[in-house]
């Protein structure tokens, strides 16, 4: 599945992943494979991804929305600092 | 037959002058370029908000969310107007294009507001403020500094002031008047409502959103992205600004430099001119001269 994050001022970040864990609003959540549609908006904190191979990646953020559809998610996020 | 060494100087002059415009011209390119790169960056970003936005429209509608960015009953009265201009001249009509728009939606849009003194500015551009602190206008605040630096954080920090400004009941109606940017040749002046949001009527595509989960639920999310769709408009209008601005100065300093060429032109023709009429008066001497003795 693919996910692209997005800020206001660039493409931070955009492949082929396994899962991805985000702070929703009501708890953090993981995303995985054939995730039912959902549009959540994210609290401050740290979006976490496992890519294709396994690497797992780290994004802090300031805030932010989701959204999941047929495996293609798209992460509106306020700002993003890559730790 | 013009002094020789008038037109040297007049000469080496707009010579100098050339070099200065067409180095300008060159600067707001590259500028230009980079600003436009920006506004490509923002709009995956704004498009996919504005999509999620419109699906939620349902929520937005629903007589029980009660919006308050929405236009309200009760009124102060007041109405303010966000002037974008820039912060440098020569740049042709750029900044005198934005303060005549708003001095008619001043005179047909707000007139008993205007008579009142409660037709308020907020200024983005040194060149703006300026003109309108001429006109006497009321200027409430000044934020030329946003040019300096212009990030989406910083922009945002003011578009939350705008909202609060809103909200707070100050303010009925804010609009925003700015050059949108078309291409590096064109600007299109905008006036824009800023706020109270208009809601876009959306049918068409109801059960297009039906089938998503919403977290925590569709109102709270509504909540939360008109501002962050409004911070979005801000930024956006002056991205355009930014871009339409070295879009403007790089027309115009081409302009100055096809002159100046020009004038160099016809200054060299005529300096030639003049130096030839002198050679052939030198001539003329040094023969008549030659010719006296002989007699």
């Amino acid at each position: 599945m693919k996910i692209e994050i997005i800020t206001p001022g660039s493409r931070v970040y955009s492949g082929d992943i396994q899962s991805v864990t985000v702070p929703g609003r009501k708890g953090s959540f993981q995303v995985l494979k054939d995730h039912a549609p959902i549009i959540s908006t994210l609290d401050a904190g740290t979006v976490t991804l496992a890519d294709e191979q396994g690497t797992v990646k780290h994004f802090e953020i300031t805030g932010g929305l989701i959204e999941v559809k047929r495996n293609r998610i798209i992460l509106l996020a306020d700002a993003v600092r890559q730790s | 037959m013009a002094n020789l060494k008038a037109i040297r100087v007049r000469l080496s002059s707009v010579k100098s002058t050339r070099q200065i415009t067409s180095a300008m011209k060159m600067v707001a390119a590259s500028k230009l370029r980079r600003s436009q790169d920006a506004i490509v960056q923002l709009r995956p970003f704004a498009a996919k908000l504005e999509e999620i936005l419109t699906g939620l429209n349902n929520a937005l509608r629903d007589a029980e969310t009660e919006n308050i960015y929405a236009a309200r009953k009760q009124t102060s009265g007041k109405v303010l107007i966000v002037v974008v201009t820039s912060n440098k001249g020569l740049c042709g009509a750029f900044n005198a294009n934005v303060i005549r728009e708003a001095r008619r939606i001043m005179a047909e849009k707000y007139p008993e507001q205007a008579k009142r003194g409660d037709l308020w500015f907020i200024t983005v551009g040194k060149k703006g403020n300026d003109l309108l602190k001429r006109l006497k206008c009321n200027i409430l605040e000044e934020h030329s500094d946003l040019w300096s630096d212009l990030t989406y954080e910083k922009t945002a920090i003011m578009a939350d002031r705008l909202i609060t400004l809103y909200l707070s009941k100050e303010y009925d109606t804010i609009e925003i008047v700015y050059n949108q940017f078309k291409n590096a040749a064109v600007q299109k002046l905008t006036a824009e409502q800023f706020l109270p949001v208009t809601v876009a009527e959306k049918d068409t595509d109801d059960n297009g959103s039906a089938d998503y989960i919403y977290e925590p639920d569709q109102v709270s999310i509504v909540r939360e992205l008109i501002p962050k769709s409004l911070r979005i408009q801000f930024y956006k209008a002056l991205l355009d600004s930014f871009a339409a601005e070295h879009g403007a100065r790089m027309t115009a300093m081409h302009q100055a430099t096809d002159n100046a060429t020009e004038l160099i032109r016809d200054l060299t023709l005529q300096y030639n001119k003049a130096r030839q009429a002198a050679i052939t008066n030198q001539l003329l001497e040094v023969v008549s001269g030659a010719e006296a003795l002989n007699g």
